[in-house]
């Protein structure tokens, strides 16, 4: 119990990625909260490949993160942009509107 | 003992930020609860010895990921609250997707062990600590074996960045704005006109 192992951080990020996944089904309508579980999720995965790199002692798993975390940051960027687009011109976010993609 | 106590702090933490980000009314909390689970995840980082990930997560996330979250759910006049109808509605599909997602986490982590031979076919071991920091190790890696790649995750930023700006900018009618280009190509002969007046005779 008291001594940390890789399964301690496996089940942490576990943890959260499940929740990542909850809260993309409980905020159904607000797309920024989807965006922010998608995050968590991000942020899960780099805590599996960090716990495992440092339990492997291989360094690749940190570059990895690296790379996962550029994705992360473009995609938030590229997401609240498109939020913010289609709030000027529909004057809502609501995800269920937007199944219709014309004007 | 002491790593196990700071351990449990930051996990504790950030899956109870976690949870307060899906759970949040308030989407501005939502965004201070993402924060609060990035900075225990950066600590769990440094618990593990991934120093640079650590400082990149606080200096990334929280300082631009996060600030932008805010930035735009403070932009957005949208009242917040309508979007809590169908809250309950869902909980019980979204129980039961993390649920079963868990249970299948677990199953896996249960049983799963090593390969023998894990250790021996790392791809780049990582140096002694006390010779090469992580930082330094990680540039090292990152500016000869990964050069290709992190070329392309810089692409990557640049085309997310030239995407967000296109989308979101626009060009209003009506406002007044300097258009130096206009402004230089006017001639005297446009705007001006000199006429002879004759004394007492107007024009």
């Amino acid at each position: 119990m008291l001594q940390i192992g890789l399964a301690h951080y496996l089940t942490v990020a576990a943890i959260l990625f499940t929740t990542g996944v909850f809260g993309i089904f409980l905020n159904r309508k607000n797309v920024i909260i989807i965006l922010m579980s998608v995050e968590l999720m991000l942020l899960a995965v780099n805590i599996n490949l960090v716990a495992f790199s440092a339990y492997l002692n291989d360094l690749v798993g940190q570059i990895f993160t690296m790379f996962v975390l550029t994705v992360a940051a473009a995609e938030a960027a590229i997401g609240l942009a498109i939020v913010v687009v289609y709030f000027r011109n529909r004057g809502t976010i609501e995800v269920e509107d937007i199944s219709q993609m014309k004007g | 003992m002491i790593q196990a106590l700071v351990f449990y702090m930051f996990a504790a933490i950030a899956v109870a930020g976690g949870v307060m980000v899906i759970s949040a009314r308030n989407p501005v909390h939502s965004v201070l609860f993402l924060i609060l689970v990035f900075f225990n995840a950066a600590g769990l980082f440094l618990l593990l010895g991934a120093e640079f990930l650590a400082m990149v997560l606080v200096v990334v996330y929280v300082g631009a990921v996060a600030v932008l979250f805010l930035f735009v759910v403070m932009m957005l006049d949208i009242n917040f609250l309508r979007f809590r109808e169908g809250f309950l509605q869902y909980l019980p599909t979204g129980a039961l997707v993390g649920l079963v997602l868990l249970v299948e986490l677990a199953l896996v982590f249960g049983t799963w062990t090593f390969a023998p031979d894990a250790a021996s076919v790392s791809a780049a071991p990582a140096p002694d600590v006390a010779a090469v920091s992580n930082t330094e190790a990680l540039g090292r890696l990152i500016y000869t074996d990964y050069f290709y790649l992190f070329q392309a995750a810089g692409m990557v930023l640049l085309v997310a960045m030239v995407g967000a700006i296109l989308l979101t900018l626009r060009s209003r009618p009506g406002v007044r704005k300097q258009d130096i280009a206009r402004q230089l190509a006017r001639r005297k002969e446009d705007t001006l006109e000199v006429r002879k007046v004759p004394s007492g005779g107007g024009i």
